[in-house]
């Protein structure tokens, strides 16, 4: 065996560098704002953004992790579900008598816990995709929603419990700084940890993880726990924002938590995406509402547009392989 | 072996939904009446004809969210045509809402079998595009019983030679379809690639062209059954039939169509509407809630699937023992 | 025309896949009413070779003849409309769907006008064909009930309801027993019989002595040879297909053995093998041979806990352990190189380091951060130790030959302490080049102290690079052979014997 040298120093390169999925969204983000600024002149107004950021970012909690099922090439569809359901336990709870400190938590638990019943179920049954698996649970979760409250709202909540979705730090609001903590930490998770690449190796080649020694199973079940539990932040600061619980509270969010993630560039195939993509695309989407709101565009062209916007994110990066000459063998 | 299960699968159906409808009938004597029974069938018409689209879809391994959204929409253009120009002929209204279901389906047909986008994220987003086209095309209005003109209504209504027009057509679709997966080449391709996409492809089948026609199918049985709903109610809405799709799901696996694809029969599907006909029609009369319903159809998908799995968990053990090794 | 003498004539056929030409100047001759077998290792080029008479892939260059006219075929419709089927190695069927299903998928009977399927006439059918090649079974079971020997036989029936006229098996005695091999060998004789010409993949030389008359070797994507069977000596067609004799291919080196490192006892899991026991020593291999489909890769994943055993135990270094997961074995000390290595080696879409570091990423975290310098250290001195040809690090492993892809797996395995490694097929699917260096690399791992586990169908593999060998059979180890009685005739005759002849009988008859 003649010795080999084999670099391990790799070479910057510009091309790398420009040719990145995010770049597109940024320049999106800027072309939002000019167009937004020049048809609407409250758009630029600081208040006015700050005030809309704080609109938009309850469900971008559920984003952090979605990022991570949707790169293990799985998917929740139940998270609008949880949050129904451990927003309305908590106002149940507050109504009956419990301190709102306790309610909180137990929302937060039942989240946790309804993440954890979805990864335990995925892992349990394999022949199972998570499709069928959260379609499931995501009908139950919200079916014990009205069992809990009928069509009712639960309210009445402590004034000091508005302080999370309505309040500011300093000018900040205060759900930006916390959006901005979760983001970091699950950035660091994702892309500097071990756990962060066994997902990546999960959602590239699950076998040969596993045949590699990654615990795979476990790594599912605590992504699918964490999804849970970030649905149950969103619903403090959703109920929070409302200043009432109702069953159906956040219908429709599973539909756009995973178009901003694919709109982040994350591959519904598995494997490739990158967290600051989807929190752009948080932005991306807001902003882009924010504005067309202001221009009074419906709530129902809105809905076409998200659902549009979903389809081109999958679909543009699968054109350009559709005209690959390469035949499958 | 598994002719026999599915044959058991069957029979535990029916001898489930006996004993319930006698169980049901104890508590309340109103259960088994004349009218109930025929409003119950009538309910279950529209989910069979639904189901019989979402086999076809699950059979090639796919899932349809949207048909909920896609009935509204067709259900709502019909209703709009028919409410400005009275006079339309009811065939011509289905006509109208069959072809805006074909469409819808054949676009979404596009973006899984070409586009190669995964059923659930293209179905999930053409929902939503569904929906609020659903909404723009009536300005958010609601179009009310007293806009349509009678012969409108009378679809649902009316009958065919004795039988109740949904009924006749819900028979119609079922011996349509029950030919076509059994006796068509086109139909048992459609089983052949969901048992089997690799070899399908070697053995020279365009699985493209099979998926498409299978989501264009969903799409047109759809629009029909939005005709018909509007029609039942006598009311179009922007929100018709929203998370309807759910109690089709539920249908199909309670049925025994297989998640994993190339499983599924016409009288399994059947039988599990009729199922969840009764169940939904069942529960109130009972004193359960409305608000139990959710609930309910979600643990039916959810136990139904599981018990799936550990019944062919069990097939697959009683294999290897036979291998005596 | 000259070439009307052949039912098949392939010239100067190239084909190139991104990166490697899968086939360089190939020629193919076949007659009316011939068996001809087609030999080479595994990678000589053989499965593109039948892909392309089959029109799954168009060649890059040549020409192909049918009848002495040109033909060239665009999809696979059009190879089965010109009378070429191909039984596959690995069958390809509707489990879901029925046997007689299987058999007419794609050219079904059906009623003119109507175009309604003629289900009678198709069970009629398949139910005649079946007899005809001494199936028992019903053509409307379920595909997926059946076994696997059952299964070919249904291929076979699919390929005669084409009424094929050229027949390719693609090793279809691989999984075989010896009876049902023979069954094979019958049909396949009295499909010769009837004129039908059959071209008969296999890389072991019984089936080439039973059956073909003649012989055509490839080796590494090249033709070698064509000859008549009773005109080559085996000595020389093994030169042939390995391109040099076998003792300059495994330069076994001694290691010296040391004390027991595992101990298998009694293991069994339902269904897949039963009653395996066996020892491992330091700086042995131990050779794990027989069909495919006898059970071995299924007890090395039970030892690597991907399955769970139900009977039996695992003593490793003298203490008993249950392995429930590949990390728990990997901790313990067992190492597993898998058969697969594209679908279980390796993550494709990654760059050479982090494949290799992929089981060791806690070694280089440090305090919950991976350390990226460490990691590149480590991948780049085990890519080194195995000698990878490579750019750098960061080449991704789908850019690499078969061979070198294999070497990073074997790196991976260097990441952690292990004692015992089990190698599955370590050079399935690798040119011969890259074979020695890998044969080199397992020397040397023995040599280092490590029990090595050499699952192999490959017989000179075996019997090149093993101290002992287990052979075994339909879930059993049939024969345990030390070094001394280690021929190719007593592993044969070990896996194949399912109680009906003995090797020396049959080759007599033959």
């Amino acid at each position: 065996m003649e010795p080999r040298v084999i670099p391990n120093k790799q070479e910057w390169s510009w091309r790398g560098f420009v040719l990145q999925w995010e770049w597109l969204l940024v320049v999106l983000i800027l072309i939002v704002f000019a167009l937004n600024a020049s048809l609407s002149e409250f758009f630029l107004d600081y208040g006015n953004l700050r005030d809309a950021t704080m609109g938009f970012l309850d469900k971008a909690f559920i984003v952090l992790p979605m990022v991570f099922i949707i790169l293990m090439g799985d998917i929740d569809i139940s998270v609008a579900s949880i949050v129904a359901l451990s927003s309305v336990t908590m106002a149940d709870l507050y109504s009956h008598g419990m301190p709102m400190e306790w309610a909180m938590m137990v929302c937060l638990a039942v989240g946790t816990a309804c993440g954890w019943i979805n990864g335990m179920l995925i892992v349990k049954f394999k022949e199972l995709s998570s499709v069928i698996v959260t379609l499931a649970t995501m009908i139950i979760y919200r079916g014990i929603a009205y069992i809990l409250l009928e069509d009712q709202a639960a309210g009445k909540f402590p004034k000091w419990f508005k302080f999370l979705g309505w309040d500011y730090v300093g000018n900040i609001p205060f759900i930006l700084l916390v959006f901005a903590v979760f983001a970091v930490a699950f950035g660091w998770l994702l892309h500097k940890t071990a756990f962060g690449r066994k997902v990546y190796a999960i959602g590239n080649n699950a076998t040969a993880s596993r045949y590699s020694g990654v615990e795979v199973d476990r790594i599912k079940v605590v992504v699918f726990t964490l999804a849970g539990f970030m649905s149950a932040v969103t619903a403090l600061f959703l109920t929070a924002r409302m200043g009432s619980s109702r069953p159906n509270i956040a219908t429709g969010y599973e539909l756009e938590v995973i178009a901003m993630v694919v709109l982040g560039g994350v591959s519904t195939a598995g494997g490739k995406g990158r967290m600051i993509g989807a929190i752009l695309a948080v932005f991306l989407i807001g902003y882009l509402r924010y504005g067309l709101g202001l221009i009074n565009v419906s709530a129902q062209s809105l809905l076409i547009i998200l659902g549009l916007l979903l389809i081109f994110a999958v679909a543009i990066p699968r054109l350009k392989l559709l005209r690959s000459p390469v035949r499958k063998a | 072996m598994s002719a026999k299960i599915a044959k058991f699968r069957e029979l535990g159906l029916l001898v489930f939904i006996v004993l319930m409808s006698v169980g049901v009938q104890l508590r309340n004597p109103s259960f088994l009446t004349w009218e109930n029974i025929n409003d119950m069938i009538t309910n279950t018409a529209i989910l069979s004809i639904l189901a019989v689209g979402m086999m076809l879809v699950i059979v090639t391994r796919g899932i349809d969210l949207s048909i909920g959204a896609t009935l509204a929409l067709s259900g709502m253009t019909a209703a709009l045509a028919v409410s400005h120009s009275p006079g339309l002929s009811p065939l011509a209204a289905i006509g109208i809402g069959t072809g805006i279901g074909l469409v819808c389906g054949m676009a979404l047909g596009v973006l899984v079998a070409w586009v190669n986008i995964l059923p659930i994220i293209a179905t999930l987003g053409m929902m939503n595009v569904f929906r609020g086209l659903t909404f723009e095309s009536s300005g958010g209005k609601w179009v009310s019983a007293h806009q349509m003109p009678d012969s409108f209504k009378n679809i649902a209504t009316g009958s065919l030679l004795g039988i109740n027009n949904l009924i006749a057509i819900a028979i119609l679709v079922y011996a349509v379809a029950y030919y076509f997966v059994s006796h068509t080449r086109t139909g048992r391709r459609i089983y052949a690639v969901g048992s089997n996409p690799e070899s399908a492809a070697v053995s020279g089948i365009h699985s493209a062209r099979i998926l498409w026609l299978v989501y264009t199918i969903m799409g047109g049985l759809s629009g029909l059954a939005g005709v018909l709903w509007v029609s039942k109610f006598a009311s179009a809405q922007g929100d018709t039939a929203s998370g309807y799709e759910l109690s089709v799901i539920a249908a199909c696996v309670l049925g025994g169509v297989s998640i994993a694809g190339g499983v599924g029969k016409i009288s399994g599907i059947v039988l599990g509407s009729v199922l969840l006909g009764i169940l939904n029609n069942a529960l109130p009369m009972i004193d359960v809630s409305a608000f139990w319903q959710m609930f309910i159809q979600g643990a039916i998908i959810l136990i139904a699937v599981l018990i799936n799995a550990l019944v062919k968990r069990g097939i697959d053990r009683n294999n290897l023992m036979r291998r005596k090794i | 025309m000259a070439g009307t003498e052949y039912v098949l004539e392939l010239k100067g056929i190239t084909k190139i896949f991104p990166g490697v030409k899968a086939l360089d100047d190939v020629y193919f001759k076949l007659r009316p009413g011939e068996i001809h077998a087609l030999m080479g290792e595994n990678g000589a080029g053989k499965s593109t070779f039948i892909k392309v008479i089959t029109g799954v892939h168009a060649p890059d260059e040549g020409e192909m003849f049918l009848n002495g006219r040109k033909v060239s075929f665009r999809n696979p419709t059009d190879a089965k409309k010109a009378g070429i089927a191909a039984i596959y190695q690995h069958v390809t069927c509707y489990p879901d769907l029925s046997v007689t299903e299987n058999i007419f998928m794609g050219h079904e009977k059906i009623a003119k006008g109507t175009k309604r399927i003629l289900w009678r006439d198709m069970h009629e059918e398949a139910g005649r064909l079946l007899r005809e090649l001494g199936a028992g079974f019903s053509p409307k079971i379920q595909m997926g009930a059946l076994s696997v020997a059952q299964q070919q036989i249904v291929e076979i029936a699919k390929a005669l309801s084409v009424d094929a006229k050229i027949i390719i098996m693609d090793e279809p005695t691989a999984a075989l027993t010896r009876s049902e091999s023979e069954e094979l060998y019958r049909i396949a004789e009295r499909l010769r019989d009837q004129g039908k010409s059959i071209i008969f993949i296999s890389h072991r030389f019984e089936d080439m002595y039973r059956l073909a008359s003649v012989v055509t070797v490839f080796r590494d994507s090249r033709y070698i040879g064509t000859w008549n069977v009773n005109e080559i000596s085996n000595h020389d067609l093994i030169i042939a297909m390995v391109g040099r004799e076998i003792s300059q291919l495994f330069p076994k080196k001694e290691a010296g053995i040391g004390e027991e490192l595992l101990r298998v006892e009694g293991l069994g899991r339902t269904g897949y093998f039963a009653d395996v026991s066996f020892t491992l020593r330091r700086g042995e291999i131990l050779g794990l041979t027989g069909l495919v489909g006898a059970g071995r890769t299924e007890v090395c994943q039970s030892l690597f806990g991907i399955t769970r055993h139900d009977k039996g135990r695992i003593f490793l270094k003298g203490e008993e352990m249950r392995v429930r997961s590949p990390r728990e074995a990997m901790r313990r000390g067992i190492g597993y190189l898998p058969e697969d290595r594209q679908k279980q080696g390796l993550v494709l879409q990654w760059a050479i380091g982090r494949n290799i570091s992929l089981p060791a990423l806690e070694k280089i975290s440090g305090r919950g951060a991976l350390q990226i310098r460490k990691e590149l250290e480590i991948a780049k001195r085990l890519a080194e130790k195995v000698s990878v040809k490579a750019r750098s690090v960061f080449d991704l492993v789908s850019s690499l030959s078969g061979g070198n892809q294999q070497k990073v797996v074997f790196a991976k395995l260097l990441t952690a302490e292990l004692d015992v490694l089990i190698l599955d097929e370590p050079t399935k699917g690798v040119d011969v080049g890259a074979k020695s260096a890998i044969y080199e690399i397992i020397g040397d791992l023995a040599c280092a102290g490590y029990g090595i586990i050499l699952v192999s169908s490959e017989m000179p593999e075996i019997i090149g690079m093993c101290d002992r060998v287990a052979v075994m059979r339909e879930g059993r180890i049939a024969a345990a052979l030390n070094r001394e009685g280690l021929t190719q005739e007593a592993i044969l005759a070990a896996s194949m014997d399912d109680g009906a002849n003995s090797y020396g009988q049959r080759r007599a008859e033959a």
